[in-house]
């Protein structure tokens, strides 16, 4: 397994300092070391995965004793112990183009060098035009797909280096809500199989409680008991992203990553949802990732907000902070696209010209700097530096210092 | 016309001790019931489709008067249902509204509101043969005179429909057909409406039309087939379509639903500027107020397939007085307006096989009195322009003017 991942790796084009990082090696040696540890691990596991599943309820020893256990993992950079997760130099490419032999020519950059963190408990936003990686980032967050580069810390592991037997441990603590409720659910299973199927899968409750449990969670979620039976087909969208959020949240995660979840639905629809959204995360202690086009949605659920363009974070902040004070130009142009339901506010509108470019192959140095409306000259021969420029407000742009 | 519903009460009738268990589902319907409905419903529709199927008939019999020679579109207590095997549903049940020449109507509402029905009534596109306009008229100022487009025969609905009615649609994805170039499908319509066109006129008005609608390069877009464009460039080429026969009505039906932000503010751009050279009006249908208040002159605010409120913008969004449209408002985060929690409305839109007999929304409303009991509430004029249903703002007899 680790032999086929070193393979992948090699698959992609490496920057020089990357290059330079694996000769000089050091780097390498402290994930072996991590790799044997695990695999000396997995027999505990095993039992521990037993253990699981006539007690339910010692959950928490079971990650406690997983997390002692994966002491040497510990990244070169401490990580943030108030962070659930951390995400550093993310990176997802796509293969475009393939030569004559099937190697891929050139790479579609779809997640590009994405780092962040959330606190515990916290919801972050995450806001961009369709195509700009949004959702490949939840996605490789999640290892739903492997990531060609960058670590992902969850509760101080890198998710990416563990082994299957090992995520699928990990996995009922990270879970997805999908955008479309009507292609997300199985049409042949009842209500009830759906959300208990995954609960069943993990044994996180003996069989016989099984029903009860769901029960329970359905009733949380604001779908009477009468339900169970039914099938996804006898429900409107509404109902159908309820049974996605039980579904999710059955499995008692700490981490859930909502993929554009009340795009599909109405008005009013979109309010109980993101009502149920809160009441969950205050209940269950829910940390978020909240992905979403609708910039007003993600203002009232989010704590820190990130935008995204072509596949990077050009600014990364407060809510309150990004909402107020947005210095990239991308984001002060996305957020005064924005219709507002107040006919007496007619806003000065910066309408960006042109569509987002294709990420194959992405604009040199600045990535926005072909719609841009205060590009100089520097902006199409260097990238700019992601930077803090205080109180954590992250911006990449050249109209700001690089020092 | 006599519509066979289903039974009211359908566990009421049978014993209840033969059955197995209750039927806890209120909308259970048996075979005998479903094809009695099923049978009831084929003799409607046949007579209504050989009505519109008709050639020759003469014009008196569509030939109307508009009320007010200023509007362009009369709709007038329109009733378009959908005959369906579960029961009737009443996807439009008495709409009534104008839109006068030159401005642009909003009309606002929930999916399954009927609103998309409305405008499919208009362009006589309606589903058939299920979907059937049963009653009321649609009156369309044709300049010199006025039809009524409920009546209209297939035949002639044709020579209005694109010429001087155009639509623009939600997908522009699936309204463009893929196998035909853009330069194609645009020429066809000209073709179509112009009566001794040549293709190369036909071709020299739609390089005209795509540079109108700020296509940099409409030689090249003219070539190009449909997935070679963007969501963006699409919706364009859309519009650019609507527009080649100089229409007098433009039907935007969610024109800017499923595009991003950034392209929606371009797209939006287009149609306010177009509006002002074209000298027509814009019917733009959709469930963002955010984009209402910005384009809309009057708007329209639907519920369960009627009209509960209409005003002019300013007075919709300053002063909303049906508790629905209160709702509406509260229910969507504003950008840079803070809320600790999101009022919703509570429920579900009832069954629009099984209207109740009193306000459809009384069963989600939080200021309901006992009046609301009685039958649905009538139109209620507060202003000239603003009007309600609900009893809320009614006199004594439920009729009269504002008390509240």
């Amino acid at each position: 397994m680790p032999k086929r991942k070193v393979q992948r790796q090699d698959a992609v084009p490496k920057s020089e300092p990357q290059r330079e990082a694996e000769q000089a090696a050091p780097a390498e040696v402290p994930a072996n070391e991590a790799v044997q540890a695990a695999q000396a691990e997995v027999p505990a596991n095993e039992a521990v995965q037993a253990a699981q599943a006539e007690v339910p309820a010692s959950k928490e020893a079971v990650q406690a004793e997983e997390g002692a256990a994966k002491q040497p993992e510990a990244p070169a950079e401490p990580l943030d112990p108030e962070a659930l997760l951390e995400v550093r130099h993310l990176k997802k490419y796509f293969p475009a183009q393939k030569n004559f032999f099937g190697k891929p020519k050139t790479w579609l950059r779809a997640v590009d060098d994405v780092s962040f963190k959330i606190k515990t408990g916290t919801t972050l936003g995450i806001v961009g035009e369709s195509g700009c990686g949004k959702t490949t980032l939840g996605r490789t967050i999640l290892r739903l797909q492997p990531a060609t580069g960058g670590e992902v810390y969850f509760d101080g592991k890198d998710i990416n280096k563990l082994k299957n037997a090992e995520m699928n441990a990990l996995r009922p603590q990270m879970q997805i809500i999908f955008q479309d409720p009507y292609s997300s659910l199985s049409p042949r299973m009842p209500v009830g199989e759906i959300i208990g199927e995954a609960v069943a899968q993990h044994k996180l409750v003996p069989r016989s409680d099984l029903k009860n449990y769901v029960l329970d969670i359905m009733r949380r979620c604001g779908l009477p008991y009468h339900y169970y039976e039914r099938y996804p087909h006898e429900f409107s969208g509404g109902q159908r992203q309820r049974i996605c959020i039980a579904t999710a949240l059955a499995l008692q995660p700490r981490f859930v990553v909502c993929d554009e979840p009340v795009s599909a639905l109405d008005v009013s629809i979109q309010a109980q949802i993101i009502n149920l959204l809160k009441d969950m995360q205050d209940s269950m202690h829910l940390t978020y990732i909240f992905i979403s086009h609708d910039l007003s949605v993600v203002e009232h659920i989010s704590d820190r907000v990130g935008v995204m363009y072509l596949g990077s974070l050009v600014e990364y902040a407060d809510t309150d902070e990004i909402f107020r004070n947005p210095m990239h130009p991308y984001t002060e142009a996305l957020f005064s696209a924005v219709p507002v339901p107040d006919p007496d506010a007619h806003s000065h509108r910066i309408i960006l010209s042109g569509d987002i470019p294709s990420p194959v192959n992405a604009p040199s140095g600045c990535k926005f700097h072909t719609r841009c409306n205060r590009c100089m000259e520097i902006c199409s021969q260097v990238a700019p530096k992601f930077k803090d420029y205080g109180n954590g407000h992250m911006v990449a742009c050249h109209l700001y210092s690089q020092e | 016309m006599l519509f066979k519903n289903k039974k009211t009460t359908s566990s009421d009738g049978a014993q209840p001790a033969k059955t197995k268990a209750p039927i806890a589902d209120a909308h259970y319907l048996s075979v005998r019931e479903s094809r009695a409905i099923a049978k009831s419903n084929a003799r409607v529709i046949r007579a209504l489709e050989k009505r519109k199927k008709r050639t020759h008939v003469s014009e008196s019999e569509y030939l109307c008067e508009m009320q007010d020679p200023n509007n362009i579109v009369e709709f007038d207590d329109l009733r378009t249902y959908f005959f369906t095997d579960a029961g009737v549903s009443k996807a439009v049940d008495g709409v009534t509204f104008s839109i006068p020449r030159g401005a642009t109507v909003g009309v606002v509402g929930e999916s399954g509101c009927g609103k998309s029905v409305t405008s499919l009534s208009l362009m006589q596109l309606v589903q058939a043969p299920q979907g059937q306009i049963v009653g009321g008229s649609i009156r369309f100022n044709m300049g010199n005179k006025a039809y009524d487009i409920a009546k209209m025969p297939i035949s002639e609905m044709r020579k209005i429909r694109g010429k001087q009615i155009a639509m623009i649609f939600q997908e522009p994805m699936t309204s463009l057909n893929p196998v035909f170039r853009i330069g194609y499908q645009l020429d066809e319509m000209v073709l179509l409406h112009t009566p001794g066109c040549t293709k190369e006129q036909a071709k020299a008005r739609s390089l005209q039309m795509l540079e109108l609608v700020g296509i940099a390069a409409p030689e090249r877009v003219y070539r190009c087939y449909p997935h070679e464009l963007s969501g963006g460039m699409r919706q364009r080429v859309m519009i650019a379509i609507a527009l080649s026969c100089d229409p007098r009505l433009i039907i935007a039906d969610e024109p800017t639903t499923a595009l991003d932000v950034t392209i929606q503010a371009q797209v939006l751009d287009l149609l306010r500027e177009i509006k002002g050279k074209i000298d027509g009006s814009i019917m733009l249908i959709t469930h963002d107020l955010g984009v209402i208040a910005e384009m809309a002159d009057y708007v329209v605010v639907m519920y369960a397939g009627r009209v509960i409120e209409s005003g002019t913008t300013a007075e919709i969004f300053h002063n909303p007085l049906h508790p629905y449209t209160v709702g509406l408002q509260k229910s969507k985060p504003v950008v840079n307006r803070k809320v600790e929690r999101l009022y919703n409305i509570p429920g579900q839109v009832p069954n629009p096989i099984d209207m109740p007999d009193y306000c459809y929304f009384k069963d989600r409303c939080t200021r309901c009195t006992a009046r609301c009991e009685g039958e649905y509430p009538h139109f209620i004029q507060v202003s000239p322009t603003h009007r309600v249903a609900c009893y809320l703002y009614a006199g004594e007899d439920g009729k009269g003017g504002p008390d509240a």
